[in-house]
């Protein structure tokens, strides 16, 4: 069972932006220096390595474009036809043809200017060689421009297919425009189809998943088709047509009976009986949607009568199923009996796929693989499954109110914030909305938390008070004792300041205060400040009177 | 939201502030500030960097065994709220940390507190040994007479033979 991944694909560049990435790494990876008066030889081959190397590249780069773009024969033919449907083939083909032509063009050029490099005769010579050579290759890829850029956008639109596996079981929905394909696949599986009261909303094939017994389904929304003969479709419907065609799938097709997708019954059953050619050999079941609007007994005769056409026409693929496997009635809207409808569309399925296998002949090897254990009963008990009483009496499972139904009451995600504390188990249930505090004074309240902590603060305040007690006695205590007198303490402060005087001299002493000048240097320049000057100065107040 | 301590210096650590440090063996080293995860850098042991707490707890400058530091005990399991309970929590805490602080200051004067004995001794020899720098020295009130013996004849004596 191949798996179809498209998205693996590696980028294809413009054509412009193909050879500046060649051509710069061209320019990076071999060397770029050499001098006019090197050897021939390495001349020579200095400019033969850029040729080849430029070409090297070049080639590889194309080739892993013609490898990684699927080839249409060599697919599934679903994968073939849809290919077709969207890129038409022959443009496809065309593309890589011209790529790979392309490829031959850029190796044969280079090859031609080598052998023209080998007998170059100067660096000049060598050199305008090489620029010819790496021109033509541009000029080639300039050429494939539009080419690549067809291939880009199909590399691009093929990541983003839905990877639909041709070989498991599938179920595929076709209809008219508008009847509920897309809401019937929104309903069985967790794909999140557009659904919008216009026509051709799905626009293109969409993959959803669903279980059936442990099996897993793959559900195909379908664009819808419109009655018009094969010629004349568009891209979109071809699509349906295609998958219709080649994929081995339980077909539903949808009818609407209230006629609101603007379609009467009678042109969804012309449709019907202009594609049943291609429902052969499927199993085909017939879905009418939107009850919920107009109920099957309300129908007109007519529509009825039609609808029993169909019904008889699908019942020929039936393989001898009852009625109501071929014709059913839902409404995806109220949901009433869309998962009947998946489950007689996988059964039928199932029946059909089983069935073919049983007929092949490696079923032979396959059943021996099988044996089916049953247990010996080791006594007469008899050992009946558990069922819940509720299950039993029928009990519906009610729908209990979630906080998002709440929220979506209250105004929305962005208006509505659910309270978190509602469930909480508190002794109190006024404390809920409490701030519970955490922090207080810098300590954690948390490690202080104990149910007791009264009787304990009570014990120690009491230690406290009488540690204090005792604190003063001690106090009191040492008052006692030998105590300096008045004069004493006077006489002690002025030893210590003449202390203090005595060394603070001595320390002026020791740093060269005699030799300091007891005027600093910067304002003594000029050396105006010596004894002489002084001396006349003083003297010149007059004569001193001795104090006593 | 926890206040944590912080490794090197024992300061509180509140939110948004500081560094943490994981090892390799997972232990988580939490810094107040980038003093300390430099000094933590560095390899300086806090025991032996004196401004912080560690020092000061190992060199018996600050108080360390106490009753009051066993009401703060880290809790692994959280206890349910109950109001009452934390009212009365918030308000033991400020008073026990008013007790320890209190008991800790206590510890800090004792420890400064002078040996009044010792004290008292070097200052009474310090008068008597310095008292000459502020007081002349006092005549003796008595003046205490020696008898001087009879030395010359001892001289004599010597110098005839």
């Amino acid at each position: 069972m191949v798996k179809y991944n498209f998205k693996k694909i590696t980028v294809v560049p413009n054509g412009k932006e193909f050879v500046d990435i060649i051509l710069s790494r061209t320019q990076r990876q071999t060397p770029t220096v050499v001098h006019k008066g090197d050897r021939i030889a390495n001349l020579r081959s200095f400019y033969m390595r850029k040729v080849r190397f430029t070409q090297s590249n070049f080639n590889e780069k194309l080739s892993t474009i013609i490898e990684e773009f699927p080839r249409l024969d060599e697919i599934h033919p679903f994968y073939g036809d849809l290919l077709h449907v969207l890129y038409n083939k022959d443009h496809y083909k065309f593309a890589l043809g011209q790529v790979n032509t392309a490829k031959k063009n850029i190796t044969k050029i280079a090859m031609d200017y080598v052998k023209l490099v080998k007998y170059g005769d100067s660096l000049y010579r060598c050199k305008c060689l090489k620029v010819a050579a790496l021109g033509r290759m541009s000029i080639v890829m300039k050429g494939l421009g539009p080419s690549l850029a067809y291939l880009e956008q199909v590399r691009q639109h093929l990541a983003r297919l839905p990877s639909i596996d041709p070989n498991t079981r599938t179920i595929l929905i076709c209809g008219c425009p508008n009847v509920g394909k897309s809401s019937f696949v929104n309903k069985v599986t967790r794909a999140d189809v557009d659904v919008q009261p216009y026509a051709f909303t799905t626009k293109s094939l969409f993959l959803g998943h669903t279980d059936y017994k442990c099996l897993r389904y793959q559900v195909i929304d379908t664009p819808g088709i419109l009655d018009r003969p094969i010629e004349d479709r568009n891209i979109i419907e071809m699509c349906s047509i295609t998958a219709l065609a080649h994929l081995r799938a339980a077909v539903l097709f949808f009818l609407d009976i209230s006629g609101s997708c603007g379609y009467t019954i009678a042109q969804q059953a012309s449709l019907f009986h202009r594609i049943k050619s291609v429902l052969t050999n499927k199993p085909l079941v017939i879905v009418c949607n939107k009850t919920d609007l107009v109920p099957w007994e309300n129908l007109p005769e007519e529509d009825k009568k039609l609808i029993e056409e169909m019904k008889n026409e699908a019942m020929k693929t039936a393989m001898g199923e009852e009625e109501e496997a071929v014709l059913l009635k839902m409404s995806t809207l109220t949901e009433e009996g869309v998962m009947s409808v998946r489950n007689v569309a996988s059964e039928r399925l199932l029946d059909q796929r089983v069935a073919a296998k049983m007929k092949s002949k490696k079923i032979n090897d396959y059943m021996s693989w099988f044996h089916v254990a049953m247990p010996k009963p080791r006594d007469d008990q008899e050992r009946l499954p558990c069922i819940p009483q509720v299950v039993k009496e029928g009990g519906k499972k009610e729908k209990r109110k979630t906080e998002k139904d709440l929220e979506d009451e209250n105004g929305g995600a962005g208006v509505y914030s659910a309270s978190l504390k509602k469930n909480y188990i508190l002794a109190d249930e006024k404390w809920k909305d409490d701030i519970i505090p955490e922090i207080c004074d810098g300590h954690n309240v948390a490690d202080f938390i104990d149910a007791d902590i009264l009787n304990r603060l009570e014990e120690l305040t009491s230690e406290e008070s009488l540690r204090q007690g005792e604190e003063e006695e001690e106090n009191g205590f040492e008052m006692e004792g030998e105590e300096l007198t008045e004069e004493e303490k006077n006489l002690l402060a002025e030893i210590r300041k003449k202390k203090a005087l005595c060394i603070q001299e001595h320390r002026l002493k020791k740093s060269n205060a005699q030799n300091r000048e007891t005027v600093p240097r910067k304002f003594n320049k000029d050396k105006k400040f010596n004894s002489k000057r002084f001396g006349r100065e003083l003297s010149s107040y007059g004569p001193f009177k001795k104090q006593v | 939201m926890r206040l944590v301590n912080c490794w090197f210096c024992s300061s509180t650590i509140y939110p948004g502030h500081g560094i943490q440090f994981v090892r390799n063996d997972a232990k988580i080293f939490r810094f107040c500030r980038s003093k300390c995860h430099k000094n933590f850098k560095m390899k300086r042991n806090p025991r032996k960097v004196k401004w912080t707490k560690a020092y000061r707890a190992a060199h018996g400058k600050d108080m360390t065994k106490d009753t009051t530091f066993e009401f703060e005990k880290k809790r692994n399991r959280p206890e349910r709220y109950d109001r009452n309970v934390t009212e009365n929590t918030l308000l033991a805490i400020k008073k026990i940390v008013k007790i320890r602080d209190d008991r800790a200051t206590k510890h800090i004067q004792n420890r400064l507190k002078p040996d009044k004995k010792k004290k008292h001794a070097e200052a009474i020899k310090e008068l008597d040994n310095n008292i000459h720098l502020v007081r002349a020295p006092q005549p003796d009130s008595e003046k205490i007479k020696v008898d001087v013996p009879n030395q010359k004849s001892v001289q004599n004596e010597a110098m005839e033979e």
